[in-house]
């Protein structure tokens, strides 16, 4: 005997396993054992092998690696002993799984074994097959097993059928050879066989039509007087389980009819008095009698019943709904599901019972009931029902909350008739459950908000009060910050006093407050913050005497670490300080959101998942969209994202954001050769112009592609212009080549502005402009500010003029220079949109306008 | 069809599994591992089904053993419960009074017994009384090849 071969036999070392205390020490026992198991196995001791593989299954039962025990397996089934394949095959079944091509090998010796006189051998193989082959194997060994189906042995029939259902998973194709043995299976008396033979239909009928049409067709009769006989049977000791003859078998054949019946109306009228017979006759108190019953009704709400069958079913079912087992509710709640479709009504009537599930102990109940909630819910039982559930919301545990949550917002969704209510169960919803909401959800509550004029003054005032109560709730608290923003002056002045509501009084400093709370206390949320700024330069400019507060607040930030807010708090805080003049057009009411693109964009962007946090920001604060851009937009930006919605009213994701800005361009730049200046064009000129607020250059982004089309330009022009300009160098004004003319580029009654180009030979993208402004009024212009914007493939950059004070009838001149950069040079012709603004008399006024008539080539 | 059955302790520890889809070994573990969670913290009025990645569970306890079965959404619960049972009842006439220290040391009796009743996941005998007589006569086959195997090697042990 090898002195290093584990004498241990199998019970030993099991206790010797569990005698260790700790993890250290099992592993050591049982890395001893490996090796031993290991070194016997390479010295080939047939003595031991069977040994050794039960201990291998036990350690791997313990979650240690075996893989090197697989070759003796396949060694043990080969051997010609009973014991050695019974625990070969056990060990096969065990530590391989179908996927590994281990098992390709014992294919032989299955073969062999499927074949042998002793049929224990190959009861064994046909086991082994049936849990483990994978479908190569199956096909190689369906003909056997198709065989055996066919012997005389009750034990090999079963297992052959059982077998042949693997194989039918596994191999399709094959459905058609057993569709026959099947059926002859069913004539059997064994309920061992039985039970298989109706199975394998079952799954025969799953796998192929055919084979359903031949069941259907000459099988029917039969199982049904299978079922009848052991409905009637006396006490049969073998088979009984709780007073009622092999439930199994019941359960089975109800199953089968429900396959051949669906769909099938003379099947079903069939076998519809044994379905009554199983239905009333079982007795109930017990599992089994249970099983069955839920088996029959199944089956008859998927067959085509009578409605006193249906009848039956929904007592049955109603009977379970009251029964104090917790299974057998949970079964009549999956069951009653199922049962909406067939009748409604009826189950409507069960409504109170169900709801009251909704509030169970057990959390499979009340998912399953909440799913039933959701499901009967209609244009009716709306109200009513949503009460229950967010009264339900204010106590339910934290793990069901979200789950409970979306379903409310859904059915709220669906079934609100009036926006009011809508809008209160929300803020009911939002201010118990908030932070379970799903920012999609609370981005329609808005645009419901924006599309409701008469309740915009309401919402807010119920949003302040709510936030009063509940302001750890963050997706209430945005939706709040967004609406005393946007919304802020009604909330103060009570505009829209609905009558249902109580008067409230609410001062400009109280809501200010509420944002700058907002700020301190969710610190850490990034979202709220940014939308508290941008609300607070709203208010700004909708509370004037408020200003001063709020850019205290802004300018705290603007040391801030995260650069988006950093970035927001100085670009505001100078629009506040500087830019007084623009910010109340900045800030002006948002367009309202249309609701139905939103929704329908929503249902296909929840489809396709783009929910991403950037696309969600894009709805509620037009500022927001620069998080996507990535590009440093300069404070404008609002104004500029607002028009983006506007123009395309659904919040897209972001990668199709740049495309709006493009889109934007698309059309202004066919406008720019056609002189029709649309809408869209004139929020173009805000777009480019307020893009130069600053003195930064415009973006240029390469998106701009095929879809633009230019004015038709040949290439041969800008080539003789090029050479042509190679001449000029300076900027003298006027003193150029005739190429580049100067144009009038403006004229109105008051104003006259002329531009003159000059351009460097080795740069031909590069122009450099002298504007001429003229004042033909009677009156002196002050303040005078000019500004340009330019298509995104241009850069632009302004020079200081020489003055802003502009006097009268043409006596002075204010010029002004600029370079332009056309990267699209020789593609795209030069546009410009102009504004300029000035002072006459200490009063603002504005111009604007288009500059189409440049010269080509520039 | 069911598709695994395990026996946890309430300990967490497996006693016996059974695969009849195919997962591989670590996602073996990964299951027992989330199953082991989601039972073992159930309370004992709770229904004894659990829905988990689309399949339902379905458990009992049996003194300190959970028996799990994983079976497909549109498989009778109530029906897999008795078919617990009836394994477990097996196993009792088998053993006499089981208890869990019979499976641990037994496994590859308790193995066999399973294997009688069910293949490919779905039941393969109701009667009680043909699964005792199958494994009895299987067990006879072993002891009598043992006998033989025993007897042999005396005799040549005695001609040495």
């Amino acid at each position: 005997m090898n002195p290093f071969s584990s004498g241990t036999r199998l019970r030993d070392m099991i206790k010797a396993i569990r005698a260790c205390k700790t993890a250290a020490e099992e592993r050591a026992v049982v890395r001893k054992e490996c090796a031993a198991i290991r070194s016997s196995i390479s010295e080939n001791d047939q003595d031991y092998s069977h040994r050794n593989i039960a201990k291998l299954m036990f350690i791997h039962m313990l979650g240690y690696p075996t893989h090197f025990g697989q070759m003796e397996c396949l060694k043990l089934i080969a051997s010609a002993g009973f014991p050695e394949k019974r625990i070969g095959y056990l060990g096969l079944m065990l530590l391989l799984d179908e996927r590994q091509e281990v098992l390709m090998l014992v294919t032989n010796s299955l073969k062999q074994d499927l074949g042998h006189t002793n049929q224990y051998i190959v009861g064994l193989a046909l086991c082994a097959l049936g849990n483990i082959c994978s479908a190569e194997m199956a096909r190689d060994l369906a003909p056997e097993v198709e065989r055996l189906l066919l012997t005389r042995d009750p034990n090999i029939k079963k297992k052959a059928a059982l077998c042949s259902i693997r194989i039918i998973r596994k191999v399709p194709d094959l459905a058609e050879n057993f569709s026959s043995p099947a059926t002859s299976l069913l004539k059997e008396k064994h309920h061992g066989v039985l039970i298989a033979g109706v199975q394998l239909c079952t799954d025969l009928c799953k796998v192929s039509e055919d084979a359903s049409n031949h069941l259907r067709k000459n099988c029917t009769e039969g199982l049904v007087r299978i079922l009848k006989d052991i409905c009637n049977s006396p006490y049969a000791p073998e088979y009984d389980i709780a007073g009622i003859t092999d439930p199994f078998l019941h359960i089975r054949v109800l199953r089968l009819l429900r396959m051949l019946g669906h769909g099938d109306a003379d099947t079903s009228e069939y076998i519809n008095d044994i379905l009554a017979q199983v239905a009333s006759k079982t007795e109930s108190n017990k599992n089994a009698g249970n099983a069955i019953l839920y088996e029959c009704v199944e089956t008859i709400m998927g067959i085509e019943a009578t409605s006193g069958l249906r009848v039956l079913a929904i007592n049955i079912l109603g009977r379970f709904l009251s029964n104090r087992d917790n299974n057998i509710r949970y079964v009549a709640l999956n069951m009653l599901m199922k049962a909406i479709s067939v009748d409604s009504q009826a189950v409507q009537r069960h409504r109170t019972t169900i709801l009251e599930c909704v509030k169970d102990s057990d959390a499979s109940i009340r998912k399953r009931a909440l799913e039933l909630v959701f499901l009967l819910v209609n244009d009716t039982n709306a109200k009513p029902l949503t009460k229950e559930l967010i009264d339900y919301l204010e106590v339910s545990d934290q793990d069901f909350k979200g789950d409970l949550t979306s379903k409310i917002c859904s059915i709220i969704e669906k079934f609100s008739q009036e926006k009011k209510w809508y809008i209160d169960q929300m803020v009911k919803v939002l201010s118990l459950a908030g932070n379970y909401v799903k920012d999609n959800v609370w981005h329609a509550l808005i645009v419901a908000i924006s599309n409701a004029p008469d309740l915009q003054g309401y919402s807010v005032r119920s949003l302040y009060k709510a936030f009063q109560l509940s302001s750890e709730q963050v997706s209430l608290v945005q939706v709040t910050i967004w609406c005393i923003g946007e919304y802020g002056e009604m909330l103060v002045n009570n505009v829209g006093v609905l009558q249902v509501e109580e008067p409230m009084t609410v001062t400009e400093s109280d809501a200010v407050d509420v944002l700058e709370s907002c700020l301190t206390h969710h610190s850490t949320d990034i979202t709220t913050q940014s939308m508290c700024l941008i609300a607070l330069l709203k208010l700004s400019s909708r509370f004037p005497p408020s200003s001063g507060r709020v850019k205290e607040i802004i300018t705290t930030h603007i040391g801030s670490v995260v650069l988006e807010l950093q970035q927001r708090a100085i670009e505001f805080n100078s629009i506040i300080q500087r830019h007084q003049n623009i910010k109340s057009s900045l800030v002006e009411r948002m367009p309202v959101l249309d609701e139905s693109t939103f929704i329908s964009k929503r249902a296909g962007s929840s489809q396709a998942n783009i929910s991403t946090e950037k696309s969600n920001q894009q709805l509620p604060s037009g500022a927001s969209l620069k998080l996507s851009n990535g590009v440093a937009k300069p404070a404008a930006s609002p104004l500029v994202d607002l028009l983006d919605l506007s123009l395309d009213d659904t919040p897209v994701p972001t990668s199709t954001s740049n495309d709006f800005l493009h889109d934007l361009l698309d059309v202004g730049l066919t406008n720019s050769s056609s002189s029709g200046v649309a809408s869209a064009s004139g929020t173009d000129i805000l777009m480019d112009l307020l893009s130069i607020g600053t003195p930064v250059q415009s973006n240029t982004t390469p998106e701009n592609g095929s879809s633009i089309k230019a004015k038709p330009n040949t290439a041969t022009v800008q080539v003789v212009d090029l050479l042509d300009g190679l001449a000029s160098n300076g900027s003298h004004p006027g003193a150029q080549s005739p190429v580049h003319p100067s144009i009038t580029a403006y004229q109105s009654s008051t104003l006259k502005i002329t531009f003159s180009f000059t351009k460097q030979p080795d740069k031909p993208q590069v122009t450099q402009i002298h504007a001429t402004f003229m004042n033909l009024s009677s009156e002196a212009y002050t303040d005078f500010i000019f500004q340009a914007a330019v298509p995104k493939f241009i850069q632009l950059h302004l020079d200081p003029a020489n003055s802003n004070h502009l006097p009268a009838s043409g006596n002075g001149r204010i010029t002004q220079t600029f370079t332009i950069t056309n990267t699209q040079h020789g593609q795209k012709p030069l546009a410009m949109r102009i504004r300029i603004a000035y002072k006459v008399s200490n009063q603002e006024r504005l111009e604007q306008g288009q500059i189409n008539n440049f010269p080509p080539g520039l | 069809m069911i598709h695994f059955v395990i026996l946890l302790s309430r300990q967490g520890k497996v006693r016996l599994t059974k695969w009849y889809s195919p997962y591989q070994q670590k996602e073996r573990a990964t299951v027992i591992r989330e199953l082991s969670g989601l039972i073992l913290s159930r309370g004992p009025k709770l229904c004894n089904f659990v829905e988990w990645k689309g399949y339902k569970v379905v458990y009992r306890r049996y003194a300190s053993l959970y028996f799990c079965m994983c079976i497909d959404q549109d498989d009778n619960e109530l029906e897999i419960l008795e078919i617990i049972h009836h394994f477990v009842e097996i196993l009792d006439r088998y053993f006499g009074s089981v208890c869990e220290l019979d499976l641990i040391f037994n496994f590859h009796k308790a193995y066999y017994i399973l294997d009688e009743i069910l293949i490919a996941g779905e039941l393969q005998e109701s009667s009680k009384k043909t699964v005792a007589r199958l494994i009895a006569a299987q067990d006879t086959m072993v002891e009598t090849a043992k006998e033989e195997a025993g007897s042999i090697s005396n005799m040549i042990s005695q001609a040495m």
